[in-house]
């Protein structure tokens, strides 16, 4: 029994799939081009003390990366509008390697997503030690752990009509709610808001680039207890999830 | 239970479904799709669930699988829950509905689906037996219906299941992935594994299965050799232009169950067309455009089960009760 051969199976069709692939992270990329292209001599954005095309490229690597996540969820709902969930479960193959290869699947495309980004913003002039790079890849790909669960969970609740607005909705207001598009400065009930949500914890790892240490225990927290509820709904919503569409 | 129990099954009984119910919510209170069936399997066999749409197979083939959680009852595959007779690999099934994953090659697939088996048989060994083998290069998504058929069968049968199980498999097959498809079945069943498919077609229960398990609203209304199944539900009629006969003296012919004058046409419902047909000539040469068809599966289903009085047809039972 190989649980190495269902996942391999799982990352070639994905990167297969090119129309999902290239427009997974060419939206972001042409979009970091349009807002920090005109302020790449931005060196201090709205005083967050981090230059303008570092700020986006980090906004938009978060954007990019948590729309790759959320879509390989939507992926699932497709799978089970198929049938093809059904025939999994009369399978042996556990939900483990099943949640394994979902998970790698997606992170393999939001990896693709933040290289694509780095090389842009590099493109435009940001430049940091090789440490701060690795560091803030990092940070992002630890900040992305509970859309994975999120992307699952909702690839097993909703359906194929319905996960698109709900996908391209929730990824919009939590980019938003994150800073992505601009900063959300130090105080105000947004601000207050956003301390609370993943997304805005992505967009911090941006505050490598001032040293220090870019997450404080806050991050870790809200990271931590965003994915064990996702996690849970989407272990439940996975288990109940055994009907015919 | 309403059920009749036509001859004797041999062997251990190595799947069992016991005092299985299902209800769904439906639009107007409850569905009562599964409504208390027990049925034994003995290891080796091919059992035909054959029924019309509606009569509760799918459902049931849900519940064996583990699919669905039945209300009441219980299921035992091997002696074994279903999930663990799945997770053992013990199970390989073709559900009723259902496509393919895209982006990969049909033989692609096959290979990952082998993957997750214990056992699995060899990817090209069942290209080869399903036909799928002419098209294992294509992308899935790439496939015309009947091959689409065809993979989902080479996916059912690449587990190398002890029980195989396939809920209407042929409804979109073409015509050569059918013949191909119970080719396989056959060689499949003669390497001493076990079947069970849900079917609607007659013919496919008489001429593959040692046995089949007739249901009709979510009840086993018959079950036993396909042969007695047969004699049972193969009710044939004839039909033919002949005018100014009086029914009634039809319905006395030999092998004729029923008669009845529409216009210029007369029906005659048989339980032997032969006899009927031979007697009807000899009567009434003067007797044209006739016509002898099998009665479909409903209309046997409506004849065998009668009004609601399923009591009546248990007493007519052509065997003894196990």
């Amino acid at each position: 029994m190989s649980a190495l051969a269902y996942t391999r199976y799982e990352l070639l069709r994905t990167f297969r799939n090119r129309r999902f692939f290239v427009l997974s992270f060419g939206f972001p990329l042409v979009l970091y081009f349009l807002i920090a292209g005109p302020n790449r001599n931005v060196h201090d954005l709205s005083g967050s003390g981090i230059s303008a095309p570092l700020y986006f490229m980090v906004g938009l690597a978060s954007f990019g990366m948590m729309s790759s996540m959320l879509s390989c969820g939507a992926r699932i709902a497709t799978e089970r509008a198929a049938g093809w969930n059904r025939q999994l479960r009369i399978t042996p193959l556990s939900p483990r390697t099943y949640f394994r290869a979902k998970v790698l699947t997606a992170y393999a495309m939001a990896i693709v997503s933040v290289l694509a980004l780095f090389a842009a913003g590099a493109s435009l002039g940001v430049s940091l030690p090789a440490g701060q790079w690795l560091k803030m890849a990092g940070l992002m790909l630890v900040g992305l752990v509970p859309f994975a669960a999120l992307g699952i969970w909702v690839g097993h609740l909703l359906t194929p009509d319905s996960i698109g607005p709900a996908i391209g909705g929730g990824v919009s207001l939590l980019a938003f709610l994150g800073g992505t598009w601009f900063p959300l400065g130090n105080h105000g009930f947004i601000h207050d808001l956003a301390q609370y949500l993943p997304s805005y914890w992505l967009v911090q790892a941006s505050h490598v680039a001032l040293g220090g240490r870019p997450w404080p225990a806050m991050a870790w927290i809200v990271i931590a207890a965003w994915t064990t509820v996702l996690s849970l709904l989407a272990i439940r919503a996975y288990r109940r999830d055994t009907g015919r569409m | 239970m309403s059920a009749i129990e036509l001859g004797v099954t041999g062997g251990v009984s190595e799947i069992q479904l016991r005092g299985l119910f299902k209800s769904f919510r439906g639009p107007h209170g409850p569905i009562q799709a599964v409504r208390g069936i027990d049925v034994d399997i003995a290891r080796s066999q091919t059992v035909a669930l054959l029924g019309p749409n509606g009569a509760g197979k799918s459902t049931t083939i849900d519940m064996l699988l583990g699919l669905l959680a039945p209300d009441d009852g219980t299921v035992s595959i091997f002696g074994r829950s279903p999930s663990q007779a799945i997770a053992d690999g013990a199970v390989g099934a073709m559900l009723q509905t259902g496509d393919l994953i895209r982006d990969l090659s049909v033989r692609e697939l096959i290979t990952m689906m082998a993957a997750l088996y214990p056992a699995p048989l060899g990817v090209e060994e069942v290209l080869e037996l399903t036909g799928a083998g002419e098209f294992a290069a294509q992308r899935t998504q790439k496939l015309s219906g009947g091959q689409t058929q065809r993979v989902r069968f080479a996916v059912a049968l690449v587990s190398n299941p002890e029980l195989l199980v396939l809920d209407e498999p042929t409804v979109a097959m073409d015509v050569e992935g059918r013949r191909a498809f119970w080719t396989t079945m056959r060689d499949f069943a003669a390497r001493g594994r076990t079947i069970l498919f849900a079917t609607h077609y007659l013919e496919e229960a008489d001429v593959y299965a040692d046995r089949a398990v007739l249901m009709a609203n979510g009840r086993i209304v018959a079950d036993g050799p396909t042969t007695e199944i047969k004699a049972m539900v193969g009710l044939r009629t004839i039909r033919a232009t002949l005018p100014d006969v009086d029914a009634d003296k039809l319905a006395a012919l030999p092998g004729v169950a029923s008669a009845e004058r529409r216009g210029e046409a007369i029906v005659l419902a048989c339980s032997d067309s032969d006899a009927a047909i031979r007697a009807l000539l000899a009567a009434h040469p003067d007797a044209r455009d006739v016509e002898i068809s099998s009665a479909g599966l409903e209309e046997a289903f409506l004849l065998l089960t009668g009004d609601e009085d399923e009591a009546s047809l248990a007493g007519s039972a052509p065997t003894a009760q196990r």
